[in-house]
């Protein structure tokens, strides 16, 4: 193989391209047959028979049209029309995609344009290598993302089970439902089957456990993190000052809170809050929010500070010359430059207050149910695919704050004329 | 400032921090076996008294009781415990005594203290069902029947994951059982190290086939979704499953072992006279029949057993499902409570050591 | 200029020396920059490292044997103080003879007064188990035993005079003690005080700290397998791509550890989502599915999920900077490509490794949620031991003790991770 692609070869080989195809459907087929445990006579005919025709495919569509664009066109009108055929729209559109696919892949191959865009000094088992390592990094990125996307479907699952049954893969309507998004608002109250008027929604409001450790979540959240953010922006002010002494020290001992186990957090809060009875205050969620505050302050602290990476003191030093005092100076010149990296440590300390369940385990009274908490007890006893809608309903949340703190990175960057390369 | 406690107030409006004057926290097992208190208890305790039932569980409610009162953070004011837990508890002054005489008579006018099982009556503690650990099986999932004990621990015969208690109570006179160890014999020799040993070489039998389960709803659940074939289990709750849920689950009485469950009350509970109101309530004889109809365990009242009927389904006779029916008692251990109070920390120190290797 | 230099002192504009301004000057700026810092510092001291500090204390501090509160009104009384007395008098390994058993038997009337006969024994059971109930059943017929006093304890239990047991109590009447160290790393001490391995069957921490070393080093490498192609091509790709695949790490890394955990259960159970597929393509019969969860399996797999951002992300920001021409140079100087990645690209990227490598180290070690749902019993870590030993078995002083155990090995490594990547470069995302 090496012997016949010459680097600057645009044109093609036949001899290789025709024997790939063949090769990969051949192998395609093997892995169909052994699925269907088919015998070893009937799996070799079908595999002779469809790297035949695959190799003829391939043929006639690089032979027969001169452009790539005609031949997507034609082969997927072929699909389209052949999935009808075999079976309703579905079949249809996946028919077309396939087949627009497969002309776009006979092209690559077999014109080399797997060659664009990289030096063309490598070998060819440079390029082959080039693209395993492409694959392989899909593979890891798949391996990161699916499975968080796949209870989505689960959650709307008909049946109480967590696999995808036949109906929800033919996408047939009958295989989902919303019950169990459903249930997340009748679980818990006086009376569910009740009609759904206001006095519904009050009880729902009122008495839903998850609505109740929706609330909880939220107000501990809140307030952890309003404590979080104002504590930690103030120190990364002063962090961030090159006169700041002990520095490193100081730094090393606010950001532990992230490093320490949360078992140990957990446990040492227990003994604590025992000792200086935290619970006879009569403030209810106080060693709760304490916790969860501690625990964001350390995000608040780098992502505040990373904002203040290369800020020009001398900015402050010009609006005090300017008449402005430390107030003024801190609200026009300092905040915007620091607001977004604010917004997202308060995002991360409520993300970390909100998905918190071991501290919350080890000191929260009974009734401070959080959905962590909640969720936590659920897998233990069954998980029903009522978590699994929570869990696609916190995705969902993960989602809104992930786009927001990128957006808000962006607009840092920009602000401080730090332009990513 | 203001936005502040105005969402402070709206916040806290919502969400009941104990604002009523009367209420009581009574923590339980969780799953089929609450839901029967909650019927047969609560609401109509609620109903009769105006006192709100707080209902909350735990996988042992023995466990937190212990660590809210050694940390001075009690907020349960009653809670269902097996009984080596309650006699513990009241020998280490963490729960209140019981002024037993506050229990109502019988209907016909029997004194509680004769009216109570053998044992259901203690200092600090009294006794609402009698229950038992099984174990059961999910009949689409095994060939044949498995009969005895023995089965269970017999991949062999009947291959398939094992769910099991992650704890040695019950887990190891169960591995005695299937040895061949008769009911009489089981603590006598649980009580020295062979003892423990041959039951820790039982399990070892069946040791990469386990999946330890912690809470009582667990068990069902393994069975139904198939995770395991067979798995111990407290009677109560694969009854219902079976019944009220129509699971293909079975239960071999063989080698049950029976225990009680009673009610206690923490020392410094913020409502201990609701709490003794609500034991008093919900251990007289009507109740414990009526909560027998909502899950398969014995009252712990002579009175209530008549009384006791069919299952809420209207269908379903109770007498057969009960642990104490005369044909689930062929081959019985009815746990010995003392051995467990003295040996449950030390034998469970084995058994995690055991896990771990 | 001119000006200052002809005089031989520099001074401000008022006369004062400009040393000494200047220096005021930076003193008050290090003292307005600490005032900022203050507030924070005081916060964490409060709810952060005095709570670990007192986690530090239970380790070494237990009062069951000595004191007894009253639950309820706070009441504290000593107990135990005869038997206190006489450990005091005779030095250890004194047969106790008479004296010590009378002083005993009237301790015993204390411990019936005050119904503390259970958590005494309970103390002295967490060394040598078995002996809570020779404590309560005592202290139930405290008022029965009569001189002469040994033979009394003898016919209540033969092991009143186990010289084990008497070690037991003499270290237990000291509130400050260091057994529960010697119990956290499975040694015990002998009756004549010598440390020693506790019974084969009942080490267990030793092992754990073991497996929880062992896993997170497999974890770590994981998540650097599978980190590093994908941070590579993140920092290859033109911004505008690995703007958009970045997505694809930050969402897990925003996403509820619950969730993540819920969605490997849900993938890994032997009637879920893998195992069907693979019953479903046929690599599998129905039969012999695959057991991957509540075993080590479960936890390494969804660990290393959870973990890989906190690899990805460090080796990323390393990458990024890096000169694709060095690469090329080395190519045109007639190096292979696996040469050029090796010799050239390769040693650039030790930094980010590093940085990764022991952050998802220092994240494991301490891992619990995800164990305790997916673990089973084999997949356990030493985090699940702790939260077993303080919400089951309740000996607190053992927990903490495992705990300020693991405390020690993550600040060590923090350490390390301050000195050679410095705190300041932690990103996120």
């Amino acid at each position: 193989m090496n012997t016949e692609i010459s680097t600057n070869q645009a044109t093609a080989s036949f001899r290789f391209s025709l024997s790939f195809f063949a090769l990969l459907s051949a192998f395609v087929v093997l892995v169909v047959m052994n699925a269907r445990e088919s015998g070893l006579l009937e799996a070799a005919t079908a595999m002779l028979v469809t790297s035949a025709v695959a190799a003829g495919v391939a043929f006639v569509l690089v032979s027969v049209f001169d452009t790539k664009r005609t031949a997507v066109i034609v082969l997927g009108a072929m699909g389209l029309v052949l999935g009808l055929f075999a079976g309703g729209v579905g079949m249809a559109v996946a028919g077309a995609v396939m087949a627009v696919l497969i002309a776009h892949f006979v092209f690559w191959i077999h014109f080399r344009h797997y060659r664009d865009g990289l030096p063309n000094y490598l070998s060819s088992n440079e390029i082959l290598w080039h693209y395993t390592y492409l694959v392989i990094c899909a593979v890891i990125f798949v391996f990161l993302i699916a499975p968080i996307l796949v209870i989505i479907p689960l959650s709307f699952n008909v049946e109480p089970y967590f696999t995808f049954t036949e109906k929800m893969l033919a996408f047939d309507p009958e295989g989902y439902s919303t019950r169990w998004y459903d249930l997340l608002l009748t679980f818990g109250m006086l009376e569910p089957d009740a009609p759904r008027d206001m006095s519904w929604w009050s009880d729902a409001w009122a008495n839903a456990n998850w609505i109740n450790a929706a609330k909880n979540s939220v107000i501990i959240g809140f307030f952890a993190t309003i404590l979080a953010t104002t504590l930690g922006t103030i120190a990364a002010l002063g962090l961030s000052r090159s006169e700041m002494p002990y520095r490193r020290a100081i730094m090393a001992i606010l950001i532990s809170p992230m490093i320490v186990p949360i078992i140990i957090v957990a446990t040492g809060l227990f003994f604590f809050y025992s000792k200086v009875g935290i619970h006879t205050w009569g403030i209810p969620y106080f060693g709760v929010v304490l916790a969860h505050a501690t625990l964001g302050i350390p995000f608040v602290i780098i992502t505040v500070t990373a904002t203040l990476v290369g800020f020009d003191h001398s900015l402050t030093r010009a609006a005090a010359s300017l008449g402005a005092d430390p107030v003024q100076t801190f609200r026009r010149v300092q905040m915007p430059l620091i607001l977004p990296g604010v917004v997202s440590g308060a995002l991360f300390a409520f993300v970390t207050s909100f998905d918190e369940v071991v501290v919350v385990l080890f000191i929260g009274a009974l009734d401070e149910q959080t959905i962590p908490r909640q969720m936590w007890n659920g897998i233990r006893e069954q998980i029903s695919p009522a978590i699994l809608s929570v869990a696609t309903i916190l995705v969902v949340i993960s989602i809104l704050l992930l786009t927001t703190v990128e957006l808000l990175r962006r607009r840092s960057e920009r602000l401080r004329g730090v332009t990513p390369q | 400032m203001k936005l502040k406690s105005a969402l402070m107030a709206t916040a806290l409006s919502g969400v009941a921090f104990g604002a009523q004057a009367q209420e009581v926290t009574v923590m339980s097992w969780g799953g089929a076996y609450t839901k029967s208190q909650v019927e047969a208890y609560h609401k109509p305790f609620t109903a009769e008294t105006g006192i709100k039932v707080n209902s909350v569980d735990a996988d042992n409610p023995a466990t937190p009781i212990k660590a809210q009162v050694e940390a001075g953070n009690v907020s349960i004011d009653v809670a269902d415990v097996e009984f080596s837990d309650a006699v513990r508890l009241c020998d280490e002054g963490l729960i209140e005594p019981i002024d037993v005489s506050m229990l109502p008579a019988a209907p016909d006018g029997t004194p509680a203290t004769e009216d109570f099982i053998d044992g259901a009556l203690q200092d600090c503690a009294v006794g609402s069902i009698v229950w038992s650990t099984i174990y059961a099986y999910n009949s689409s999932n095994v060939d044949g029947t498995p009969t005895t004990i023995g089965d269970f621990f017999d991949t062999e015969k009947f291959p398939g994951k094992r769910g099991v208690r992650k704890s040695a109570k019950a887990t190891l006179e169960m591995a005695l059982m299937a040895d061949g160890v008769p009911a009489g014999e089981v603590y006598d020799l649980l009580d020295s190290d062979e003892g423990v040993d041959r039951a820790f070489a039982v399990l070892d039998r069946i040791k990469g086939d386990i999946v330890w389960w912690e809470a009582g709803a667990q068990p069902p659940q393994l069975l139904a979704d198939g995770e395991v074939v067979m798995s111990t289990a407290y009677n109560g709750r694969i009854f219902n499953a079976a019944v009220a849920e129509n699971q293909p689950l079975e239960v071999v009485w063989d080698g049950q072992i029976l225990d009680f469950d009673l009610f206690v009350v923490p020392k410094g509970a913020p409502n201990k006279e609701n709490a003794m109101e609500f034991i008093a309530f919900s251990t007289d004889t009507q109740r414990l029949a009526d909560q027998a109809s909502w899950i398969s365990y014995g009252p712990a009242r002579k009175s209530s057993g008549e009384l006791v009927g069919k299952f809420m389904d209207g269908e379903t006779e109770m007498g057969p499902h009960m642990p104490t029916a005369a044909a689930n008692l062929e081959n019985a251990l009815v746990n010995n409570f003392e051995f467990w109070v003295d040996k449950d920390a030390d034998l469970n120190e084995r058994f995690n050591a055991w896990l771990a290797n | 200029m001119s000006d200052t230099t002809a005089n031989p002192l520099l001074t401000t504009a008022d006369g004062k020396p400009l040393k000494a301004a200047l220096a005021r000057a930076e003193r008050r700026a290090r003292y307005r920059a600490f005032l900022l810092v203050l507030p924070l510092l005081a916060f964490i001291l409060i709810t952060f490292v005095t709570p670990i500090a007192q986690m530090l204390h239970q380790s070494v501090y237990n009062e069951g044997f000595t004191m007894h509160t009253e639950i309820g009104s706070g009441e504290r009384t000593p107990i135990m103080v005869n038997i206190k007395a006489w450990f005091d008098e005779n030095p250890a390994g004194t047969e106790p003879g008479e004296a010590a058993f009378a002083a005993l038997a009237e301790d015993m009337k204390t411990l019936r007064e005050l119904r503390a006969a259970g958590s005494a024994g309970t103390r002295i059971n967490y060394e040598r188990s078995g002996t809570r109930s020779m404590f309560t059943k005592a202290a139930r017929n405290a008022n029965k035993i009569e001189p002469p006093f040994k033979e009394a304890f003898v016919d209540l239990d033969e092991d009143w005079t186990d010289p084990a047991l008497w070690r037991v109590m003499r270290d237990a009447s000291t509130p400050y003690t260091m057994n529960f160290y010697l119990a956290a790393i499975d040694l015990t001490k002998s009756p004549d005080g010598d440390i020693e391995s506790v019974a084969e069957n009942r080490q267990v921490y030793v092992t754990l700290f073991q497996r929880t070393l062992f896993l997170s080093v497999l974890i770590t490498f994981l998540t650097f397998a599978l980190g590093y192609p994908v941070a590579h091509l993140l920092a290859t790709l033109p911004l505008r791509h690995s703007n958009l695949l970045m997505i694809l790490v930050l969402l897990p890394f925003w996403t509820s550890l619950l969730v993540r955990t819920t969605s490997w259960m849900v993938l890994l159970q032997s009637q879920g989502v893998i195992n069907d597929a693979l019953v479903g393509v046929g690599l599998l019969g129905d039969g012999n599915r695959l057991q991957m969860m509540y075993n080590q399996i479960g936890t390494v797999v969804a660990m290393t999920h959870i973990l890989l951002p906190f690899m990805v992300l460090p080796l990323y920001s390393v990458m990024r900077p890096i000169n694709p021409s060095y690469v090329r140079a080395a190519r045109s100087l007639g190096a292979t490509s696996w040469t050029a990645f090796w010799r050239i690209y390769f040693p650039q990227t030790v930094a980010g490794i590093g940085a990764g490598a022991l952050l998802v180290f220092i994240l494991s070690v301490g891992y619990y949620i995800t164990p305790a749902l997916v673990g089973g019993a084999s997949g356990q870590l030493i985090s699940n031991l702790i939260a077993f030993h303080m919400q089951n078995s309740l000996n607190w002083s053992l927990a903490a003790a495992l705990a300020a155990l693991l405390l020690g090995g993550v600040l060590i490594l923090y350490w390390l991770y301050d000195r050679l990547v410095g705190i300041d470069n932690l990103k996120l995302g």
